[in-house]
């Protein structure tokens, strides 16, 4: 039998078995941004240990960034604070820092992939859950907590369980105004906020394969959400292609023999898996959360669930959702007023994500009473947008265009929400008081159905407003 | 670096009741705008004990028979969401020593092991029964032996229930043998990395 990615690029990166019966894994490349990296540079200090690869790391700021003004110092003095540490640190050690000042700050998990850092066959690490974007390359790409990115940067290795590995397959062709969003919702929906614990999830099949790199990275991006601390899918042309001419993409003679390491790395066809599920891309719909975890989600036309309908383990929390979000059991989620609608995040906040919504929105405006926030995930893909003059179709529409960063996926910058408000959102999490208050609501859905809840004013299905 | 081992964890329970108990709840994202983990403790749980104007709803983890209590009973999934370490760091400042639910979630899992803040996993029955023991009797005193891989409560020193409990053999090991900060270990292999590396094409410019 072959063997899959995952298996052989852990075997490429293990360092040792660990007494515990850990593994000691080599990371390939580290990401770090302002919140998670702090408090693991204080540690490197009180240890007085040395980062000792300053150049398998790259840091940027995008949490706390505000995306209104880059107006310094920020109003908010931590956050203020938090800047000037992550820069410092950088600097103390060596550490390249895509800040505000180079053109390159974005999401984290934005501008690795388009500089070109994140490529096939890596491991890759950062603080932060939705790491597992980057797997949409071929690497196996995880979030770590900030006593591992001390690890990483006294010792470039981590210890580590190794991940059994679930075959995801996705066959068929998607329905008109179904995009890589429904998918995972539509996969968490399935397998449960849980199911993925223990996994790295492989996706694939020929729905996977026929999407775009942009569209991979959504998918991989929410695998954290079903519980799989790593998403992949297999590097081919259409990854290649994506990351040929990029600043840190192999040059030259180099590129060659970097294609052929990594199609060594991808899954073989006879490969083992621990456990295989399918899914039929027609049984897909536009999807949309109504509860208070990402796996409480139902496609357009459905109604919200009944007590009746869930698993005995999940009625309790069927009934807290349904208290939190002021919803009702056996009602449709179309036509839930909004109050805010956010596209942007790690998850759709590329150039393809804001393509596809300005295509449609043309001619439309944002209902009255409805803040709508377009936020591109990086500097680079807002000034793409804006030399595609993506802006000003936004504006025209009535949504506000930002300055890159996370944005109102977290609150931790100034766009939050306000008391109870009701935001769709293209975001990842609908935990309880994510969005910044804390009895605020989000429905997570894909930015064109945010677009067609922005216009109407109210969840709505993007295939009737558009005509898909 | 010498880590205490942790063969068992003793202390009062409080039960925390519910399933899929995400890491924005355990530490809101808005107080994680610091440089260093110390004053993490007062915001544990913030929008679940005080409401928007800061008054305490009187939530467990406040009541007066509750104070003091180190070990925290909850249900499944706890800890989803965020790699954020600023969870298990609020929940540890907050004077939480151990976890007892249903399931964890794994990055916070791991981050709560390198904390040295075990977290044991029991069925939902279990879980239940465990919770319910501490609210009628705050006092009952929880020893979690990580050695037997018992939970044994005791009140007034005879024996109110023995629980066994499940939790990963490394994660375990580590705890009881005093090395759950993997650190020291990682940084005496750097002989074998730089072997490791010199294997890797991409980590040795192609070559």
């Amino acid at each position: 039998m072959g063997q899959n990615l995952f298996n052989k690029v852990w075997n490429l990166h293990s360092v040792k078995t660990l007494a515990s019966g850990q593994t000691q894994l080599f990371i390939g490349l580290h990401l770090i941004h302002e919140v998670t990296s702090p408090q693991a540079f204080g540690m490197i200090r009180s240890l007085d240990l040395k980062v000792i690869h300053p150049e398998r790391t790259f840091a940027t700021v995008d949490h706390i960034i505000p995306t209104d003004t880059r107006q310094r110092p920020f109003k908010d003095f931590l956050a203020e604070e938090m800047i000037v540490a992550i820069k410092d640190n950088c600097e103390q050690y060596g550490i390249k820092y895509f800040g505000v000042e180079t053109g390159q700050q974005g999401i984290v998990h934005i501008i690795g992939p388009e500089m070109g850092l994140t490529q096939p066959g890596m491991t890759i690490a950062c603080g932060d859950s939705h790491t597992s974007t980057h797997g949409a390359f071929g690497a196996i790409a995880f979030g770590i907590g900030t006593s591992q990115v001390r690890d990483i940067l006294a010792t470039q290795t981590i210890a580590m369980n190794k991940l059994k590995v679930r075959r995801i397959n996705v066959n068929g062709k998607l329905k008109p105004g179904v995009y890589a969003k429904d998918i995972t919702l539509h996969i968490i929906r399935i397998l449960g906020v849980k199911g993925g614990i223990g996994y790295a999830y492989e996706y694939g099949g020929s729905t996977i394969e026929a999407l775009s790199m942009e569209e991979r990275m959504t998918l991989c991006n929410m695998s954290i959400e079903g519980g799989a601390r790593v998403g992949y899918v297999n590097p081919d042309q259409i990854t290649f292609d994506y990351l040929e001419g990029r600043e840190y993409a192999p040059k030259g003679a180099d590129w060659e023999k970097a294609i052929s390491y990594w199609k060594s790395i991808a899954s073989d066809k006879d490969a083992e898996y621990d456990d295989i599920v399918n899914i039929k891309a027609e049984d897909i719909a536009p999807t949309v959360t109504w509860g208070i975890n990402p796996g409480q989600a139902i496609g357009i036309d459905e109604n919200i669930p009944t007590l009746e309908q869930v698993e005995e383990s999940e009625k309790e929390t069927l009934i807290e959702a349904l208290e939190y979000m002021k919803l009702i059991s056996s009602q449709p989620i179309q036509g839930t007023k909004i109050n805010v609608a956010f596209i942007g995040s790690c998850t759709n906040g590329r150039i393809s994500d804001f393509e596809e919504v300005a295509k449609y929105v043309k001619g439309f405006k944002v209902a009255p009473g409805v803040r709508a926030l377009v936020v591109p995930g990086s500097m680079s893909v807002k000034v793409e947008a804006e030399k595609r003059g993506l802006h000003k179709v936004f504006e025209e529409a009535g949504f506000e265009w930002r300055e890159a960063g996370c944005s109102m996926c977290l609150a931790m910058n100034p766009d939050k929400l306000k008391g109870d408000e009701i935001c769709a959102s293209s975001s990842n999490r609908n935990f309880k008081g994510r969005q910044g208050s804390p009895t605020g609501r989000t429905l997570l859905m894909s930015p064109l159905m945010v677009a067609a809840a922005a216009i109407k004013g109210e969840v709505t299905d993007a295939r009737k407003v558009f005509n898909l | 670096m010498s880590l205490k081992q942790i063969k068992s964890v003793f202390g009062n329970g409080v039960f925390v009741t519910g399933n899929d108990i995400d890491t924005d709840r355990i530490i809101p994202a808005r107080f994680m705008k610091c440089v260093t983990f110390e004053g993490l403790g007062k915001y544990t749980f913030y929008d679940v004990r005080f409401d928007e104007l800061g008054n305490s709803k009187n939530h467990q983890l406040d009541k007066l028979e509750h104070q003091g209590a180190s070990i925290l009973i909850s249900g499944s999934n706890f800890g989803c969401g965020s790699s954020r370490e600023h969870a298990p760091q609020a929940l540890f400042h907050f004077a939480i020593r151990a976890i007892i639910a249903e399931s964890f979630a794994e990055i916070f899992f791991g981050n709560c092991t390198t904390l040295g803040i075990p977290c044991v996993t029991v069925t939902h029955e279990i879980a239940r029964q465990i919770g319910e023991i501490t609210e009628q009797n705050p006092k009952a005193a929880i020893e979690i032996d990580l050695e037997k891989k018992l939970i044994k409560i005791k009140s007034d020193s005879s024996s109110i229930g023995t629980y066994s409990f499940e939790i990963p053999e490394n994660a375990r090991i580590s705890l009881v043998n005093g090395e759950w900060d993997s650190l020291g270990e990682l940084l005496s292999n750097q002989d074998t990395v730089k072997e490791l590396v010199g294997k890797l094409p991409y980590a040795n410019n192609w070559k």
